[in-house]
């Protein structure tokens, strides 16, 4: 059984309670009634995946909330993920009309969250046109959200796809990344394992890492759809990183997830200030640590994370040191880390030490989180495809690399964005694969 | 401080303001209507006295509109269910506490001259200070759209009574004038209008069942509050606007707010009486309505109640009257539009096809060959690609690509006013106050400004239409 859900960890729960709770059902219609009914509605266009967003409102509010979810899920197969992890503030809320309209914006998440709880509750499966109608065989490496909506898609349309993907439990980072206030590891597999009752076959824990297993599945399927995501996470490149209470933030993320991590105390220092140097902050204030720095070579207004994340972490109690990098990490006598840092200045594009201005800060862990590096180990692999600066370079209206039997999507494609632009990517893929197998056929 | 006071309505009847309770389970018992007077009622119609009632439970039913309770309440109560002596023994008791305060007994009796003359003088010797005939609710059956009958029990109670006769209308009558006219033959020195409209509410999709349902079987209700107002207002105008039928009015019909009571007035009517709102939120709703009509009638210049009742009959015209050659356009202020579409939507499927989305790629007048229809419109949204803006520099241009307005240029509509017919449908559906307005073309383009003070003195100037 490839999409097993783990056991939910009720002090997990506890402690990561969520920041978008579900709307209670009158909620739910009061806040769906408020919304205008756009027409050509900017939140939809907003949205990656056009979800048609007041069709699905509409529906809430008139009680088909059967339609409503498969309205969501037509445009979106992770609609329920997404309504839980997407950056709405920058998305379709974002566009909502409403904000001219001198009121909150239509709370959209919240809504579709609505919409996709009422119908997981039924237990409903999703119809599929019969397996093996459209005589097309695609795999697709990695097992997060791109590759999950490309194979949905595909498998919608009666073409067989499958998914392999190197970890045990499929989802990617929706399973082991996407902070647990927003998105649980059981909801993620939830979902995959939705996917795969639609038929989608899952190889879990299975990588394909060199030339000679990609032409073992190119002679096996007529296409494959890359969704490896990013690479590991990048090092400082400082001494003494490699010691004990050095952790990747990935790797810190995954493990709190999947209960492997249960509890950290003491000081904690996140370098970096990106979403996910934020997530990681925020996860350790949870976890119980009880000083939570977050340091940062350039200022507050360069800082790359979504503004509302930092709303939010300043909310967690987490600390934001600016203009400070570390140049070096010791142990003290009684075993904690010495963090050296050193105050920069930046001159023209250019960080510039500040003389005497060196602080150690002694703490308990140092978790570097300065962005996922884009080469992927298959990547590499990849010798016959064009990529720039690590990233597969595809065109952005199919996601066909310049190999013609190769589809890409997801952040190894796009550099990496967020959850509901892979999934987009995934769907746009399948769309395109389908388009040139029906070409073939006719 | 202009005046709100009533005087000398149906030819005796005087009261601190023109809000009456309507008959209703809001007027049914003497404590109830000590409270209301208390709250700043102006009067009330007591809760129809005859022959105690029994009544079901449940009995009301609400029509609910976009999350908003009671746009319309079905009832099917019937008349009151406490013996006559019990309410005129209170009647008399409230009269002793509020003289001033007016108090009409609401009436209904056997169709037999006699039942009517007991009635009547009970109620007028336990010191009501007018009388309406209900002839009109839905317990009244046919009789509420029976000239002959009307006109017959009329003229029985004026036979008694020497205090005023009011004569309830119902709006169900085929040609409520032939009714009203009847009722003024019959001698009658006032009419209410209007009682409530045939209704089945809703029929509720698990037991299909018509609410309220009562043990699994739902039967024909009476709708009352705002839903019913056009009807009313209708109906009114109807009166007042026949010499053979106007009388002084009581208007009734969903007000729920001043400016409801205030239209009722502009079409004749000298008193009004609410019922269903003051269901919903209490007797307190009658502040807001007092001062609100004496703030507006501050701001429009207005003195008592007699200078503004029934301005806008002479507004009202056959369709045939109308001036075929005033031609308007809708004109959208582009710092108010939110770029929701919907007068784009609205105009395509629901009138002349004449808003488009072609502000940036270049204005087209013309014919609807010329334009993308909404699928297109749609579709291209629907297959553009949108990515989420994750960098500063992705979320700085997003925010930039403005234009001039708060709302992106690309979604503002624009019309075309040379294919403008100029229904205003586009006006009624803009969520924006004033951002969509028809604006006056042609030779009979006039400023449609009205001074804030001088819409008495325009009115009274204003020539009346043949
Ligand atoms: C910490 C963190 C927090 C985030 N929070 C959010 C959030 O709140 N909201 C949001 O919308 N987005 C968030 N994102 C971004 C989001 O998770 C990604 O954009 C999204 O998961 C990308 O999907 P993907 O399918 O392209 O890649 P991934 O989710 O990375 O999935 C790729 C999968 O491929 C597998 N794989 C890789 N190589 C191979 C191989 N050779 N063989 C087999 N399998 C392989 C990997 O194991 C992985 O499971 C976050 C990202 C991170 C890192
Ligand atoms: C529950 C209920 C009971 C009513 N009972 C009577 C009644 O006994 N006698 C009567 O003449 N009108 C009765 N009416 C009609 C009201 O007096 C009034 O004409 C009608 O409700 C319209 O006014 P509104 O929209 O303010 O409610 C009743 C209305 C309702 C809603
Ligand atoms: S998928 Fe995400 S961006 Fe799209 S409508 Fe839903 S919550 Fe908004
Ligand atoms: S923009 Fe806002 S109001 Fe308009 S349809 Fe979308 S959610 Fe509703
Ligand atoms: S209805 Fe009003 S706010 Fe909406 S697009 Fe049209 S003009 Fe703008």
């Amino acid at each position: 059984m490839s999409t097993t859900s783990i056991p939910d960890d009720l002090l997990l729960r506890e402690r990561f309670t969520e920041i978008r709770p579900p709307l209670s059902p009158q909620a739910a219609v009061i806040e769906a009634n408020r919304c205008l009914n756009c027409f050509d509605a900017p939140c939809t266009a907003a949205c990656p995946t056009h979800i048609d967003v007041p069709g699905f409102i509409k529906r809430i509010s008139t009680g088909n909330l059967r339609g409503s979810a498969l309205r969501i899920l037509d445009a979106n197969i992770l609609g329920s993920s997404c309504a839980k992890a997407c950056p709405v503030e920058v998305l379709c809320e974002g566009a909502c009309v409403m904000h001219r309209y001198n009121t909150e914006p239509i709370q959209i998440g919240r809504l579709q969250r609505y919409a996709m709880d009422s119908f997981q509750a039924t237990g409903e499966e999703l119809l599929t046109a019969p397996r093996g109608s459209r005589n097309v065989q695609v795999a697709c490496i990695g097992g997060g959200p791109a590759s999950l909506a490309c194979a949905a898609e595909l498998c919608r349309h009666g073409a067989h796809a499958i998914i392999i993907e190197r970890n045990e439990l499929p989802g990617g980072l929706n399973t082991y990344g996407v902070a647990e206030y927003k998105l649980r590891t059981s909801d993620s597999l939830r979902e995959a394992e939705m996917i795969r009752r639609m038929g989608v076959e899952f190889r879990t824990g299975a990588a394909i890492e060199t030339a000679e297993a990609l032409e073992e599945l190119e002679s096996e399927f007529d296409f494959l759809f890359l969704g490896v995501g990013l690479g590991a996470m990048q090092r400082m490149n400082i001494p003494g990183e490699d010691q004990k209470g050095v952790l990747n933030a990935l790797e810190f993320i995954a493990s709190y997830k999947t209960g492997r991590l249960k509890e950290l105390s003491g000081t904690v220092v996140v370098v970096g200030a990106g979403n996910t140097a934020i997530d990681a902050a925020n996860a350790a204030r949870r976890l119980g640590a009880e000083t939570v720095y977050l340091l940062y070579r350039r200022g507050e207004r360069e800082m790359t994370a979504f503004d509302f994340e930092y709303e939010h972490a300043k909310h967690e109690g987490v600390q934001f040191l600016w203009r400070r990098q570390p140049y070096r990490i010791r142990t003290s006598e009684r075993g904690r880390l010495l963090l050296d840092t050193v105050q920069v200045n930046e001159v023209d594009r250019l960080l510039q030490p500040v003389d005497g201005s060196e602080q150690v800060i002694e703490c308990d862990y140092v978790i570097p989180a300065i962005g996922q590096s884009p080469f992927a180990q298959l990547v590499q692999e990849l010798r016959r495809i064009e990529l720039r600066n690590g990233v597969i370079v595809v065109d952005p209206e199919t996601g066909q690399t310049d190999n013609p039997r190769y589809f890409a999507g997801g952040d190894c494609a796009n550099g990496g964005k967020e959850v509901v632009d892979a999934v987009a990517d995934g769907k746009r893929a399948a769309r395109a694969i389908l388009k040139i197998a029906e070409a073939a056929y006719a | 401080m202009p005046d709100i006071r009533v005087h000398q309505f149906a030819g005796k009847i005087d009261g601190p303001n023109p809000f009456w309770l309507a008959s209703g389970p809001v007027s049914n018992k003497g404590e109830q209507i000590m409270r209301a007077f208390d709250a700043g009622w102006g009067g009330a119609v007591w809760k129809t006295i005859g022959d105690p009632a029994t009544n079901t439970s449940p009995r009301y039913s609400s029509v609910d509109w976009n999350g908003h309770r009671m746009m319309g309440l079905s009832s099917i109560e019937r008349i009151s269910d406490r013996p006559i002596e019990e309410n005129l023994r209170e009647l008399a008791e409230v009269k002793r506490y509020y003289p001033y305060h007016p108090i009409i007994a609401s009436l209904m009796a056997e169709s037999v001259r006699e039942s009517w003359h007991e009635i009547a003088q009970r109620a007028e010797d336990a010191g009501a200070d007018g009388l309406e005939l209900n002839f009109s609710g839905s317990q009244a059956g046919s009789l509420s759209q029976d000239p002959e009958r009307t006109e017959m029990i009329t003229a029985w109670v004026k036979e008694k009574a020497r205090i005023p006769v009011l004569v309830k209308l119902s709006p169900n009558a085929t040609n409520i004038r032939v009714v009203a006219a009847a009722a003024r033959r019959g001698g009658a020195d006032g009419l209410s209008a209007i009682n409530t409209v045939n209704s089945i509410p809703r029929i509720d999709l698990d037991t299909l069942v018509p609410e309220p349902n009562v043990g699994g079987a739902g039967t024909y209700g009476g709708f009352a509050g705002p839903a019913v107002k056009p009807i009313a207002l209708n109906i009114v105008q109807q009166i007042m606007s026949d010499p053979a039928s106007a009388l002084p009015l009581s208007g009734i019909g969903g007000i729920s707010t001043w400016r409801d009571a205030v239209e009722f007035m502009l079409l004749g009517c000298t008193t009004v009486q609410v019922c269903t709102a003051a269901m919903h939120y209490g007797y307190r709703v009658v502040e807001d309505m007092a001062e609100g009509l004496e703030n507006w009638m501050r701001t429009k210049g207005f003195a008592t109640l007699e200078d503004l009742r029934g301005l806008s009959l002479q507004r009202v015209t056959g369709w045939e009257g109308l001036n075929r050659d005033y031609k308007v356009v809708a004109h959208i202020n582009e710092q108010k539009c939110i770029g929701c579409g919907l007068c784009q939507i609205s105009c395509w499927d629901g009138a002349n096809q004449c808003i488009h989305s072609d502000r940036v790629s270049g204005p087209v007048n013309g014919r609807i060959e010329l334009h993308d229809g909404p699928p297109t419109v749609e579709f291209r949204s629907r297959t553009s690609i949108a990515t989420t803006p994750v960098t500063r520099q992705e979320r700085a241009a997003a925010a930039s690509n403005h234009g001039p307005y708060p709302t992106p240029l690309a979604k503002i509509p624009r019309v075309d006013e040379t294919e403008c017919t100029g229904c205003n449908l586009c006006a009624l559906v803009c969520p924006v106050d004033e951002c969509i307005t028809m604006v006056p073309v042609g030779q009979n383009a006039r400023p449609e400004h009205r001074g804030q003070s001088s819409l008495a003195s325009e009115i009274a100037a204003e020539p009346q239409r043949s």
